[in-house]
C-alpha cells in the first residue's frame, strides 16, 4: 500500500478523503483531482474487482497497483460523478487487501454513461464535464486500439471485470500485468465485441426485472427508456465502491449466448446462470455446485497443442476464465473464494512429470476430497457438537436458512430431544420459509415470525443458532443481512448465540463494519411487496431524484455478540478464530 | 472396553461427589456426620490398596488387572494431601506405561486409554481429573516417537514425556506462585474464596518474600474452606479477616485484588469453581477490582458451558443444623461457572494468560 502513495500536493478542506486512496498523478490536459478544488477527487483505487473475490496472484496486484495512479483517477471504477458532493467517502476495495485490479474497464463504460448521468447530477461543474469528456474520448480511442491487441476481460485472473458497476469487458490496461496467457484472448476479443453492443443494449433497458425473452417488451422499453439516468439511480453513494447490481440485465444476454460462448464450459455456464437467477443460494450449495462444475470442465479438459508443438497446460487460465464468468453472474462468496484458492494450489502443485490423465484424475479426486472432508463430514461433526447444547425444553431461534442449522435441528429431533424452533425471516428473500416447510414436514414444532418482532419474541428464547457465510479473523461473523440484529438483540436478552460454520469458510481478513465489503442486491426487490399491489408506492422510485434503494446481502456481526462458534474442530470462542485459520488454513495445501 | 471398577473403589455415597469427599478427607474440616461418611469412604481404600498392590499387572497386560492397578496407584498417590488429584492420576498413568507389558504401540495406547477411562469414571464430576487424563493422553501420544521402528525406544520416549508431564504438573504450583508475586504489592488487600492449594502456595510464597498484605477470607459454606485457609495463613503470620459469604459486597471497597483457584478452566476462558465464585466475580467486576485465577494448565478442559446449568452437576448436600420440612428444596450444587468476561488474568504454569488464550492453547494441543 505504501508503495502506491505519492505525496499529495493539495488537500481541499471541503473534500474529505476517507479510507485508503491511491495518489493521483495529474493527467495531461486535465486537472488532477486533488488539485481541483471543485471536484472531489475520487482516489478510489480503481478496483473494479469484486471485493468478494479472493485475489490469488499477489504479483498481479502489485503490478496493478502502480497502474492506478498512472492511468489517472478517471479510470477509477466509480469516479463519483455524483461524488462531487463534498463528503466523498472513498471506500477502498483494497481495504481488505484484495487485489486492486484496476478497472480499466471502468473508464470506457463510464465514458459512455457519463454523458447522460452527468446532466442529471446537478453538482457537476460544467468545466469539469467538458474536460473530462475530452479526456475520456481520448481514452476511449486509445482503448479501442488496445482492445484489438488482446483484451483483459474476464480472463484476467483476479483483476478485472465485470461486476464493477460498469460493464467493463473492454479493458485495456496499459501495462498488462496479466500473466495469464493469451489462450483465451481470441475468445475474449470476440466477447469484447459482443459486450460492446451488449452494453449499449443494456443501457437501453432500464428495468432489470423486465421480461427479456419477450421481444416486444424489450423494444418498447428501449424506445421509452431514459436509460442512463436510471442506471445512475441505482447507485447509493456510500456503496459506490461495491459492484452495483446489474444482474437482471445480464440474464437475457447470457441465456442467448449459451451456445456461442466458447471459453466457458457449459457446466460452468449452467451453474453461473443458476447463481444469477438465485436458484442456488447459500454458501455450501454454491461452493459445491461450483466445484462440481469445475470437475466437469476438468474432465473435458485437454491440453492444447500449438503449432509450436509444445503442449500447453493452460488449465489455470481456463479456471480463471470460469471464475471471472461466475463473478459476472454473482460475486463470489468467501467459501467459494477459499475453494478456488485450494483448487489453484492443487493445480500448481501437480508434479510436472505427471501425465495429463493422471493429473486430471488427481485433481478430480482432490476436489472430491475437499467437498467430502471440508463440507460434508465437517457438517456432520458440527451437528454432533451442536446437539449436545440442546436440552429438553429449549426454545431455539434461528434466522434465515442455514444448511448446517437445519441439519442440527433435524438431528436433535431424531435423537428425541424436546424443543421447539422459532424461525425469524425477513424481506426480500424470505429464506426462512423453505426452512420452515422442511422442519414442519419432519415434525418439528416451529414458530415463524419476521425480524420486526425479534425483540418481542426473544424473551422466550433459550438459544440462538445462526449460520454464517464466513467468520473473519477478529471473530466477526459475516452472514446474511439481519443476522447482526438478531445477535445483538439476543445478547441484550442474555441468550447465548451459537454460530455454526465450517472451518473452510474462515478467512484471514478483518472487517469492522458492513460497509467496506458487501454485496448489493436488486433494489427493485425491496421496492416491491409481492402479493400486495395496493401498497406498492415505490413503483416509480426510479424517477425520484432523491430516492435510492439499497439492498444489502450481508452484514457483519461483532464478536462480542457471539457466545461460541461451532466448527468441525470443536466449540471455540470467537477470539480463537485466527488460531484456526493459522493452524489449519495451511491444510488447504496439503490435503 | 470399560474396566470394571471393584466395588470398594466405587463411590460409597453417591450423594456426595467423590471430589469433595477427597478434599474433605484431606482437610478434615467437616461436620460430624459428613466426616463419618468421608472417613468411611477413605477408610476403605487403604486396606484394599495394600492387598491389591501385590496383584499388579498379570502377564500379557490383562485389562482388568491393569485397570485395577491403575486405580490403586492413583489412590496411593492421592493419599498425600498436598498432591492434586490430577497430578496423582498423571503419575498413575505414567506408571501404567512403565509397567505395561504391551509389545506394540497400538496395544500400549489401548492400555493407556483403558486406564485413563477407568480413572475418569472413578469420579465423573471432577473436571481436573478428566482434563488431566485427556491432556496427558494428548501430550504423550503427540510425539514423533511413535514413528520409531523400535518399540522399546518409542516406549521409553513415551515414558519420558509422561514423566515430564508429571513433573511439570507437580511443579506447576511453584511456577504459578512465582509468576503471581509481581501482582501482590505491599499494602494490598486480597480477597480469597475457597480453599485452593495453589492460592495458598501463592500467598505463602508472598509471605515468605516479606510482602505486607492482608487477606479477607470468605467463610465458604458449607465446606468451611475459609476456616481452614485462615488457619493456614495465620501460621504464616498473615493478617486474616474472615467474612461471611454475604459480606463480600460490603467489604469489596477495601479489597484490591481477588484471588481464586479453579476446579477446571473451560474452553471459553471461564472457570468452574466452588459455589460463590461467580457472585464474587460479578461484584468485583462491577467495582473494577481485578479477579485473578490461579490454575495449573492440566485443568484446561474441553468444555464450553453456555450457562450455569450447562455442566455436569456436582452435588454437595448441606447440613443446616436444624431439620427442614420435607417440602423445602435445597440447592445442593457445589460449584458454579464464571464467564471469562469477569476474569482478568489466569496464572498458569504456561504463564500469565488472558482468558481468551485458553482456547488457543487447547486448539494447539489438540491439533
Amino acid at each position: 500500500m505504501d508503495a502506491r502513495r505519492v505525496p499529495r500536493n493539495v488537500t481541499d478542506p471541503k473534500v474529505r478523503q476517507v479510507g485508503f486512496f491511491a495518489p493521483v498523478a495529474p493527467l495531461d490536459g486535465s486537472p488532477s483531482g486533488p488539485l481541483r478544488p471543485t471536484t472531489p477527487s475520487p482516489p478510489v483505487s480503481g478496483n473494479s474487482l469484486s471485493p468478494v473475490m479472493i485475489p490469488l496472484p499477489r504479483h498481479l496486484s502489485s503490478d496493478n497497483a502502480p497502474l492506478s495512479p498512472l492511468t489517472g483517477r478517471r479510470r477509477r471504477l466509480l469516479p463519483p460523478r455524483g461524488a462531487d458532493k463534498a463528503a466523498v467517502k472513498q471506500n477502498t476495495h483494497s481495504a481488505s487487501g484484495l487485489t486492486p485490479g484496476v478497472t480499466d474497464g471502468g473508464p470506457p463504460s463510464e465514458v459512455q454513461k457519463e454523458q447522460a448521468p452527468v446532466s442529471s447530477l446537478p453538482l457537476k461543474e460544467k468545466t469539469t464535464k467538458a474536460e473530462r469528456r475530452a479526456l475520456q474520448e481520448a481514452q476511449r480511442a486509445a482503448k479501442a486500439s488496445a482492445t484489438a491487441d488482446g483484451s483483459k476481460k474476464s480472463v484476467g485472473a483476479s483483476a478485472v471485470v465485470t461486476s464493477a458497476n460498469a460493464n467493463p469487458k473492454k479493458v485495456a490496461k496499459a501495462p498488462p500485468p496479466q500473466k495469464k496467457d493469451s489462450s483465451s484472448v481470441a475468445a475474449s476479443e470476440k466477447r469484447g465485441g459482443d459486450r460492446q453492443t451488449d452494453k449499449d443494449r443494456k443501457k437501453d433497458v432500464p428495468h432489470p426485472r423486465m421480461q427479456f425473452d419477450d421481444e416486444d417488451r424489450v423494444e418498447k422499453a428501449k424506445k421509452r427508456s431514459v436509460v442512463k439516468q436510471t442506471e445512475a439511480r441505482y447507485r447509493v453513494e456510500l456503496f459506490r465502491h461495491l459492484p452495483q447490481y446489474e444482474h437482471g440485465t445480464r440474464l437475457a444476454d447470457l441465456e442467448s449466448k449459451f451456445f456461442q460462448l466458447d471459453p466457458v464450459h457449459p457446466a460452468v455456464y449452467k451453474v453461473g446462470l443458476r447463481f444469477l437467477t438465485g436458484d442456488i443460494s447459500g454458501g455450501n450449495a454454491r461452493c459445491i455446485a461450483m466445484l462440481q462444475a469445475f470437475q466437469e470442465s476438468i474432465k473435458d479438459y485437454s491440453t492444447r497443442r500449438d503449432k509450436t508443438l509444445i503442449e500447453k497446460w493452460d488449465l489455470p487460465a481456463k479456471i480463471n476464465g470460469y471464475v471471472s464468468f461466475l463473478i459476472e453472474c454473482r460475486p463470489l462468496s468467501i467459501s467459494m473464494g477459499n475453494a478456488i484458492r485450494f483448487l489453484k494450489t492443487q493445480i500448481a502443485e501437480l508434479p510436472l512429470t505427471m501425465s495429463e490423465s493422471e493429473a486430471k484424475a488427481s485433481l478430480l479426486s482432490d476436489i472430491d476430497r475437499f467437498i467430502n472432508e471440508k463440507i460434508i463430514l465437517a457438517d456432520k461433526v458440527i451437528v454432533g457438537h451442536a446437539v449436545t447444547k440442546i436440552r429438553d425444553g429449549d426454545v431455539l431461534l434461528t434466522y434465515g436458512s442455514s444448511s448446517v442449522v437445519e441439519m442440527i435441528f433435524l438431528c436433535a429431533h431424531e435423537l428425541g430431544k424436546q424443543f421447539r424452533v422459532v424461525i425469524v425471516d425477513s424481506r426480500p428473500k424470505f429464506e426462512g420459509r423453505m426452512l420452515l416447510r422442511r422442519l414442519v414436514g419432519k415434525g418439528v414444532s416451529c414458530t415463524y415470525t419476521h425480524i420486526n418482532a425479534i425483540s418481542y419474541i426473544m424473551h422466550e428464547v433459550t438459544r440462538v443458532f445462526l449460520g454464517a457465510s464466513s467468520v473473519l479473523s477478529n471473530g466477526t461473523v459475516y452472514s446474511r443481512v439481519g443476522t447482526a440484529s438478531v445477535a445483538m438483540v439476543a445478547h441484550q436478552f442474555h441468550v447465548p448465540v451459537l454460530v455454526c460454520c465450517e472451518a473452510y469458510k474462515f478467512h484471514k481478513r478483518v472487517q469492522l463494519d458492513s460497509i467496506c465489503f458487501n454485496e448489493l442486491g436488486d433494489p427493485d426487490a425491496i421496492a416491491r411487496v409481492s402479493g400486495k399491489e395496493d401498497i406498492n408506492y415505490l413503483d416509480d422510485w426510479t424517477s425520484s431524484e432523491n430516492l435510492q434503494l439499497l439492498n444489502l446481502t450481508y452484514d457483519a456481526t461483532p464478536s462480542d455478540y457471539t457466545s461460541m462458534i461451532i466448527t468441525e474442530y470443536g466449540m471455540i470462542p470467537p477470539t480463537s478464530v485466527p488460531v484456526i485459520v493459522q493452524e489449519y488454513g495451511g491444510e488447504h495445501l496439503w490435503i | 472396553m470399560a474396566t470394571e471398577i471393584p466395588q470398594s473403589h466405587q463411590n460409597p455415597d453417591p450423594q456426595i461427589s467423590l471430589y469433595y469427599q477427597t478434599r474433605a478427607a484431606h482437610h478434615a474440616v467437616v461436620t460430624s456426620d459428613w466426616l463419618a461418611q468421608a472417613q468411611a469412604a477413605v477408610g476403605h481404600h487403604p486396606e484394599d490398596a495394600v492387598s491389591d498392590n501385590s496383584s499388579l499387572k498379570s502377564a500379557g497386560g490383562e485389562e482388568s488387572g491393569n485397570g485395577y492397578s491403575v486405580v490403586n496407584e492413583f489412590n496411593n498417590w492421592r493419599k498425600q494431601p498436598d498432591l492434586a488429584e490430577a497430578v496423582a492420576a498423571i503419575r498413575a498413568l505414567a506408571s501404567v506405561i512403565r509397567s505395561s507389558q504391551a509389545t506394540t504401540m497400538m496395544e500400549l495406547e489401548i492400555e493407556l486409554k483403558k486406564a485413563s477411562d477407568s480413572l475418569k469414571s472413578w469420579d465423573t464430576t471432577s473436571i481436573s481429573l478428566t482434563a488431566g487424563c485427556d491432556l496427558f493422553m494428548r501430550y504423550v501420544t503427540r510425539t514423533s516417537a511413535l514413528e520409531y521402528e523400535d518399540f522399546n525406544s518409542a516406549k521409553s520416549r513415551l515414558l519420558e514425556r509422561a514423566e515430564r508431564f508429571g513433573e511439570i504438573s507437580y511443579k506447576a504450583r511453584k511456577i504459578i506462585a512465582m509468576l503471581s508475586q509481581d501482582f501482590i504489592f505491599d499494602g494490598c488487600t486480597i480477597l480469597v474464596h475457597g480453599f485452593s492449594r495453589v492460592v495458598l502456595e501463592v500467598l505463602r510464597t508472598a509471605a515468605q518474600n516479606r510482602k505486607l498484605f492482608r487477606v479477607f477470607c470468605t467463610e465458604g459454606r458449607p465446606d468451611r474452606t475459609g476456616l481452614r485457609l485462615s488457619n493456614e495463613l495465620a501460621k504464616h503470620d498473615v493478617p486474616v479477616k474472615l467474612l461471611i459469604d454475604s459480606a463480600v459486597a460490603y467489604s469489596m471497597d477495601e479489597v484490591d485484588i481477588v484471588f481464586v483457584g479453579a476446579d477446571g478452566v473451560v474452553e471459553s476462558g471461564g472457570i468452574i469453581n466452588m459455589m460463590g465464585t461467580y457472585q464474587i466475580a460479578l461484584v468485583a467486576k462491577s467495582m473494577n477490582k481485578p479477579v485473578y485465577v490461579a490454575a495449573e494448565s492440566y485443568k484446561f478442559a474441553r468444555l464450553y458451558p453456555l450457562d450455569q446449568k450447562d455442566m455436569v452437576p456436582a452435588i454437595r448436600p448441606i447440613d443446616f443444623g436444624v431439620p427442614l420440612p420435607s417440602k423445602v428444596e435445597v440447592e445442593t450444587s457445589a460449584r458454579d461457572y464464571t464467564p471469562p468476561q469477569y476474569l482478568t488474568f489466569l496464572f498458569t504454569d504456561l504463564g500469565v494468560l488472558s482468558p481468551s488464550v485458553v482456547s488457543d492453547e487447547l486448539i494447539q494441543l489438540y491439533l
